[in-house]
Parts: C-alpha cells; sequence; structure tokens
C-alpha cells in the first residue's frame, strides 16, 4: 500500500478575495489595469449595437421611399445609433478605457487616484447602456435624436425620451467620475522627480479632457433633468406652449455637446502622441506647443457652442462671435497636425496596423477639420446646416478620427494588454477594409448635403438614390472589416506569438513591465522617465553599423531636407 | 548634379496652388442658383474649396510621402534623427494658419452682409410698418431691409406657418393661403415664418438659404428670387416620424405668370386689387 500524501499547500499565499483570472473581468475590481479593459470591451460590444443600428439606417436609405422600418421605429433607430456611439462606445473608449490603463503608468503610480470610484464609473456603464436599449423593447425608444431638441421630444412618447434622459445621465455621471479621477491622478500622484513637462503627451490631453468633462457635463446633467421636469411634471422651461423658450435648451445642450466633440478627439490626439514617435523612430517634434495647443483647444472648445445654431434663433452679433472662434480652432489642432507630421519626416517608419490606422486618422481629421472651418463660417452653413453634410463632417471627426485611433491603440498596446501580438496581415486587411468603407460611405455624403439631402430622414429626393447606395455598400464594406478585427483579436489571444515586455522598443513607463503588467505595475520601485519620447540618433552622431556611404558624405546631416 | 531639393519643393508647392484654385473654380458641387444670393454664396464656396484642396491634397501628399520616403528598410533596427522640435517653424505653421483663418472669418462676414445678414432684424423702418408688420419681436433670420434698397421696390410678404408635417403659406395682400410657395423672379421676399408645434426648418437648396421656423420664436428669411422654375422646400430639422416627407415646392415665376396665378387664387370678391405685382 503506498502512502498518500495531501497535496502540499501553499501557506504563504492566502485566498485572495477577488475573483483571480479571467473572472476579474466581471468583478468589481480596482485594478486600473481591469478597470481599463472592462471599459474597452464593454465599449467594443455597444460599438457592434450602434453599427448594427447604423447597419439598418444604412438599409433604409437603400430606397428613396420609407419601406424598410416603420418612421417610428426609423427615428428610435438614430437617435440610438448617436447615443451608443457617443456616450457607450467612443467616450468610454477613448477616455475610461485607455486612460485608466494608461495614465497611472504614465504618472509612475500605481492605480487612480481613486480607485472605488473608479470601478463605479465604470459599473454605471452597463446598467445604462442596457437601460438605454432595453427602452426600445419596453414600449418606444426616444425618437427625437441624440440632441433631444424640444419641443420634439415634449411630444415623442414620454417614458423611451425619459429612460434616454436617465440613461444619459447615468453615463454623464461616470464621465465626470472619471474626470475627477483622471485630474487627480495627473496632478497628485506623480512619482516624485517626475516634473509635469516630462509627462507624455496623453497625460496632458487627458487632463485637458477632463477639465472639459468636469466643467461641462454638469451643464447637460441640469439641462436633462430640466427637460424631463417638462416631461413628467409638465413645467414649461422648454416648452414654448406654457411660456418656455425651446432655443434655450439649445444652448444649453451645446454647451456641454461641443465640448463633447474635443472630449472625443482630445485623447485621440495624446494616442497618436503616444503611437508616432515609437513607430517613427523620432522623439515627438514640438512637445511643448503640442501642450499649450492642448490647453488652447480646452478654452476655445468652451466658448463655440453656438454654431450649432446659425439657423436657430441666434441674433447676428452671436452668429459672428461664433464664427470667429470656432474658426480659430482650427489654429491649435493644425499645430498638433503639422507637429505630427515633423514627428514622421526623417523617422525611420514601420508601416504596421497601428501607423496605417494612425496616418489614415490624419487624413480623415483634416479632411473633417476643412469641411469644419468651411461650417464655422455662417453663410456656408447656412445652406449645408442639418444636411447631410453635416453628417458626412462629423463622421469623418469622431469615425475617422477617434474610433480610428482606437483601433490604432488597440494594435500598439494589445502587446502589452495579452503578452501577445495581433496577426499583422489580419490586421493590414482590417485597416484597408475599414479605410475604403469609411470613405466610400462617408465623402459622397457631402455631396448630397451640399444637393438638397436634409439628415435624419427616412425617405429623399429619388435623384439621390445612386449616390446613397454607394454610401451604403461602404458602410456593408465597414461592417465586414470588424470580421478580421474580432477574429485577430479572439485568435491571438490564445495562439498569437508571445509579444515580450517591449515588443516596440518603445521608452514610456508601461512598457518597462512585464506584459501584462502584475497587480500593481512595477516589481520593485516605478521607473522614473523624463524623456517618454527620447528616441533617435542625436544629430552627427552615427551608427556606424547602419550607415550607408552617402549618409557618411552628407556627414548625417538629413541632405537639407 | 541633381536638382536642389528646395527648388523641387518650391515648384510643388506652386503646382499644388494652382491646382487647387483650379478645382475650386472648375469643379462645381452646387445645385443651380435661383436666388440673388446663391451667386455669392457660391463665390465663398469656390474660395473655401480651393483652400481646402491645397491643405488637403498637400497634407495628404506629405503624408503618402512619408510613408514611402521614410519607410523602415527590413533589418533596419535603427533610429530617425533626434529632432525634438523648430520653434521658428513652430511659429510658422501657427501664422499662417491664424492668417488664413482671419482672412476666411473676415471674408465670410462680408458675403453674410451681402446677403443682408447683419442687417437688423426688429428695425421697423417706414416700408415694413406700411406692409402692416405689426407681428412683434423677430428672432431670427434675414431682414428684408437690405435687399430692398437694392431692387428698389418693397418687399412681398408671405406668411409661413409650418406644422407637422407641412408648410403652409399665407399671402396677406391677395388673402390667399397655399401649400406651395409662389414668388415673382427680381422681387424681394419676406417669408414671416411661426411653427404651430415643433421646430422646423425652411430650406430651399437652390436659394442656399435654410432659417429654422421655432414655436415661440417668430422668425424672418427674405430672398430674392433670379431664376424661374420649381424647387423643392425641404424640412431640415427632425420634427417626428414624416419629417423625411415634409417637403413642398417654390414656384419661381416671370412677374406676369404670377400676377395670373394671384388672380385666379384670390378669393372671389376682391376688394382691392393685390398691390405689389399689377403693374
Amino acid at each position: 500500500m503506498t502512502l498518500s500524501l495531501s497535496p502540499p499547500t501553499t501557506p504563504s499565499a492566502p485566498q485572495p478575495l477577488q475573483p483571480q483570472g479571467w473572472l476579474r473581468y466581471l468583478s468589481f475590481s480596482t485594478d486600473h489595469k481591469v478597470i481599463g479593459l472592462q471599459y474597452l470591451v464593454c465599449g467594443f460590444l455597444f460599438y457592434l449595437v450602434g453599427g448594427a443600428l447604423a447597419g439598418a439606417i444604412r438599409t433604409e436609405l437603400l430606397t428613396p421611399i420609407s419601406d424598410f422600418l416603420p418612421r417610428e421605429t426609423y427615428n428610435e433607430i438614430l437617435t440610438l445609433h448617436g447615443t451608443v456611439m457617443i456616450f457607450l462606445w467612443i467616450v468610454p473608449v477613448v477616455n475610461g478605457a485607455f486612460g485608466n490603463y494608461l495614465i497611472p503608468f504614465y504618472v509612475g503610480a500605481r492605480d487612480m487616484a481613486f480607485p472605488r470610484l473608479n470601478a463605479v464609473a465604470f459599473w454605471l456603464i452597463p446598467p445604462a447602456g442596457l437601460l438605454l436599449i432595453s427602452s426600445y423593447f419596453i414600449g418606444s425608444a426616444a425618437q427625437s435624436g441624440w440632441t433631444a431638441y424640444p419641443p420634439l421630444s415634449l411630444t415623442t412618447p414620454a417614458t423611451g425620451q425619459v429612460l434616454w434622459i436617465l440613461s444619459v445621465l447615468l453615463l454623464g455621471g461616470s464621465s465626470i467620475f472619471g474626470g475627477i479621477n483622471f485630474i487627480a491622478t495627473i496632478l497628485k500622484l506623480r512619482r516624485p522627480g517626475l516634473k509635469l513637462m516630462q509627462l507624455p503627451m496623453y497625460c496632458w490631453a487627458m487632463l485637458g479632457t477632463s477639465i472639459l468633462v468636469v466643467l461641462s457635463t454638469p451643464v447637460l446633467a441640469g439641462t436633462l433633468v430640466l427637460l424631463s421636469f417638462d416631461i413628467i411634471a409638465h413645467t414649461g422651461f422648454f416648452n414654448p406652449a406654457l411660456g418656455g423658450n425651446a432655443v434655450v435648451y439649445q444652448h444649453l445642450f451645446w454647451f456641454y455637446s461641443h465640448p463633447a466633440v474635443y472630449i472625443m478627439v482630445l485623447p485621440a490626439f495624446g494616442l497618436v502622441s503616444e503611437i508616432l514617435p515609437i513607430h517613427a523612430r523620432k522623439p515627438l517634434f514640438g512637445y511643448t506647443t503640442m501642450v499649450y495647443s492642448i490647453m488652447g483647444i480646452v478654452f476655445l472648445g468652451l466658448i463655440v457652442w453656438a454654431h450649432h445654431m446659425f439657423t436657430s434663433g441666434t441674433p447676428p452679433w452671436m452668429r459672428l462671435f461664433f464664427t470667429i472662434a470656432t474658426a480659430f480652432i482650427a489654429v491649435p489642432t493644425g499645430i498638433k497636425f503639422f507637429n505630427w507630421l515633423a514627428t514622421l519626416w526623417g523617422g525611420k517608419l514601420a508601416l504596421n496596423s497601428a501607423m496605417l490606422f494612425s496616418c489614415a486618422f490624419i487624413v480623415n481629421f483634416v479632411f473633417g477639420g476643412i469641411t469644419g472651418v468651411a461650417l464655422a463660417q455662417v453663410p456656408f452653413d447656412i445652406h449645408v446646416h442639418d444636411t447631410y453634410f453635416v453628417v458626412a463632417h462629423f463622421h469623418y471627426i469622431v469615425y475617422g478620427g477617434t474610433v480610428f485611433v482606437i483601433f490604432a491603440s488597440v494594435y500598439h498596446w494589445y502587446p502589452k494588454f495579452t503578452g501577445r501580438m495581433l496577426n499583422e496581415p489580419l490586421g493590414r486587411i482590417h485597416f484597408l477594409l475599414t479605410f475604403v468603407g469609411f470613405n466610400l460611405c462617408f465623402a459622397p455624403q457631402h455631396w448630397l448635403g451640399l444637393n438638397g439631402m436634409p439628415r435624419r430622414v427616412a425617405e429623399y429626393d429619388p435623384q439621390f438614390q445612386l449616390i446613397n447606395q454607394l454610401s451604403s455598400v461602404g458602410a456593408l464594406l465597414m461592417a465586414i472589416s470588424t470580421l478580421p478585427f474580432l477574429i485577430n483579436v479572439l485568435h491571438s489571444a490564445f495562439k498569437g506569438t508571445i509579444a515580450g515586455d517591449n515588443p516596440w522598443n518603445a521608452l514610456t513607463p508601461e512598457w518597462l513591465t512585464s506584459s501584462p503588467p502584475p497587480v500593481e505595475n512595477w516589481i520593485g520601485e516605478a521607473p522614473l522617465v523624463t524623456e517618454p519620447y527620447g528616441y533617435g540618433l542625436k544629430p552627427g552622431e552615427l551608427d556606424l553599423a547602419a550607415t550607408s556611404g552617402r549618409q557618411l558624405w552628407s556627414s548625417g546631416k538629413p541632405d537639407n531636407r | 548634379m541633381p536638382i536642389p531639393a528646395t527648388i523641387l519643393t518650391l515648384l510643388a508647392g506652386m503646382a499644388l496652388v494652382l491646382a487647387g484654385l483650379w478645382v475650386g473654380q472648375n469643379v462645381n458641387l452646387l445645385p443651380l442658383d435661383a436666388s440673388a444670393n446663391a451667386p455669392v454664396y457660391d463665390e465663398l464656396f469656390k474660395v473655401l474649396f480651393s483652400i481646402g484642396t491645397i491643405l488637403f491634397v498637400g497634407i495628404t501628399g506629405l503624408i503618402l510621402f512619408s510613408l514611402v520616403r521614410f519607410r523602415r528598410r527590413s533589418g533596419d533596427r535603427t533610429d530617425g534623427l533626434a529632432i525634438e522640435g523648430n520653434l521658428p517653424l513652430e511659429i510658422l505653421w501657427t501664422a499662417i494658419p491664424a492668417i488664413v483663418v482671419l482672412f476666411v472669418g473676415i471674408y465670410s462676414y462680408d458675403i453674410y452682409d451681402r446677403m443682408g445678414g447683419m442687417t437688423p432684424l426688429n428695425d421697423h423702418s417706414a416700408h415694413v410698418m406700411a406692409a402692416g408688420d405689426d407681428r412683434g419681436r423677430t428672432w431670427a433670420g434675414i431682414s428684408p431691409a437690405a435687399i430692398d434698397a437694392e431692387a428698389g421696390t418693397a418687399a412681398l410678404p408671405i406668411d409661413v406657418t409650418a406644422m407637422q408635417f407641412a408648410f403652409i403659406f399665407h399671402y396677406p395682400d391677395a388673402d390667399i393661403t397655399s401649400g406651395e410657395l409662389h414668388v415673382p423672379v427680381g422681387q424681394p421676399v419676406a417669408l414671416h415664418m411661426k411653427a404651430n408645434d415643433v421646430i422646423h426648418a425652411f430650406w430651399v437648396p437652390q436659394f442656399r438659404l435654410k432659417q429654422d421656423v421655432i414655436p415661440g420664436q417668430p422668425t424672418l428669411l427674405s430672398f430674392t428670387a433670379t431664376r424661374p422654375g420649381r424647387y423643392p422646400i425641404v424640412c431640415a430639422e427632425l420634427c417626428g416620424p414624416y419629417h423625411g416627407g415634409m417637403r413642398s415646392t417654390v414656384v419661381v415665376d416671370e412677374p406676369d405668370t404670377f400676377a395670373d396665378w394671384v388672380a385666379k387664387n384670390s378669393p372671389a370678391p376682391t376688394p382691392a386689387t393685390p398691390t405689389p405685382v399689377q403693374s
């Protein structure tokens, strides 16, 4: 008879109270990396929902008559599409996901300043999102667009509108919690010795964004509470029939919702500023001006809201002021784009998926920015306001801009998240399909708007049918493009090549630890990174192994270019 | 000896500007122009289109050039040059966009002024009063005062009521109510607009004009039609399930045809002949 011993116990490691392994991602974890990935995956699931809604819209618009969906349903779907994409996909992912994952690394902290608040902020999102989507099944979802202008929002079915308000209030609360947390973390949790002007650019972008979140989101919350009073208690804040003023709502709404555009794109600017130097093997060009331009955008972003109301009840002087203020945002934004171009210039560009998505972001955003400066001009806007031109413009900003950056960021940080690389050929297929599909979908819509197709319609003049069908084909390509991405992400999580700690040879602190990182980010002391972009050879200093005859001949100067 | 890079850059820049100007002048993306301010609008569009083309093609070209010229060759593990910034360059590319943007802003202000947009709306000048205009405050829009002065005649007042899901046009002088807007070519028209239920927007793409019609806040839209024809009136503000079907037509007639239409549609006992059109 053999003597069986009880399995050796490990008395040194007590059983942790928190779930371990993949279960962490379904728990109330306070680890900023878990929360970041929770935001990312949750946001992506809502992106699939929002994308399906967009598919329904593009299917309806295949024909000039309203034949695919009932008219009320069409309005519910366009309302849900806008709300889901903004409040459940772009804002949470570009702020919450990457902000939570990266900011503690960048400031040299072991977690966010308020870890429990952080977890609360995330866990507000799934119920709020489910509430919003459930409103469609309970009775009817909101039908007044994501802008919910009264008096229309007071006359459409109340249940859906009130659920919409509740859901947006919860999501706004989550956003404010996140904003407070980012400000506190960036300003107060920096590792001793790390100066503000040594922080990676994404920290500055998130600081600017969080200032906007904290200043403007409460205004939206207050406005929506008043709107809900008008709906439930029949008060008359915005109801002209009761002496209210419908245009005041628009001012209050856009006081949040214009900064919301910067809440969606500033973090993307920050992420691109992290990705480009690493894959171009050059320092970020013009760090200081980049910081000032972010703060310039934050300031100007708060005083341009009425450009959404040029055809509304605004007096002439107001139209003029907001034209100039809006057009001037192009200046700090332009600085950032020129700095990125200068970062690429003379680098050693790795043409991988992260780089391709980042460069496509620059192209798309410049296009959207140019149409944006045009839209800032009152006489121009008076013709195209509330048409497909505007639809095309803002999709170039938020999809061509931010969503492209989200994909670039996933390709860039996936090795850190999982310890495995994504498949590069699949990534390039994803990029090609997305880029072609996106431009095919939205570029023709500029023409539609200029020639007379208003937005938010289920039926239109038959002369626009061909262009609309072209646009729908583009939308189909975009839908297909998510397949290689999904396959890639799921397959690589188990079968991808092992990445190692620092596959890109990057200098920012998140790469100076294992992949995936341990619970408190670093074993031992946090590294002090004072030059996050210290790539590149100093001029005059040549790596002989890689030197060509021509470089020697020109003594290392970049031959006058 | 190769051509110096500076000269190539200069030539590329010149070609780019010329191409941008050509595109702005020769690529037409706009519908027919049928009002006095449409050609003015089209001028602004051409300027913006030229600037936009130059910028977009230039930046895209730079990116593509960088991606090809500076791509990492296989086996190359080195870094690029450690250039961290260039202050004069930063000042240059801050100043140029600032000047361009300021120029565009002032230019578009001028265009808006020429469209009559900067004329005070509640200026109760003589002829507006004469037309019996006691509708109270006008909250937004384009006043007829500016275009009257050019045309030398008073604007034809028309009351517009927007409701779910139709526009109703009422001619106070002739006492005609119509679902279609009829206007004479060459005469200024002032639309006094109000909404009964929710916000709508009155848009005629061929006129390049749009104005929200807001319950509780009357608005005004003035224009002079210049080209006879039938053009769509489109509601451009989400107003409910049938928003997409809320369309009408503006018929721009020769003055004689318009007079006939007024005569034919006026209520049978016409105490006074319709003033502005009988010549």
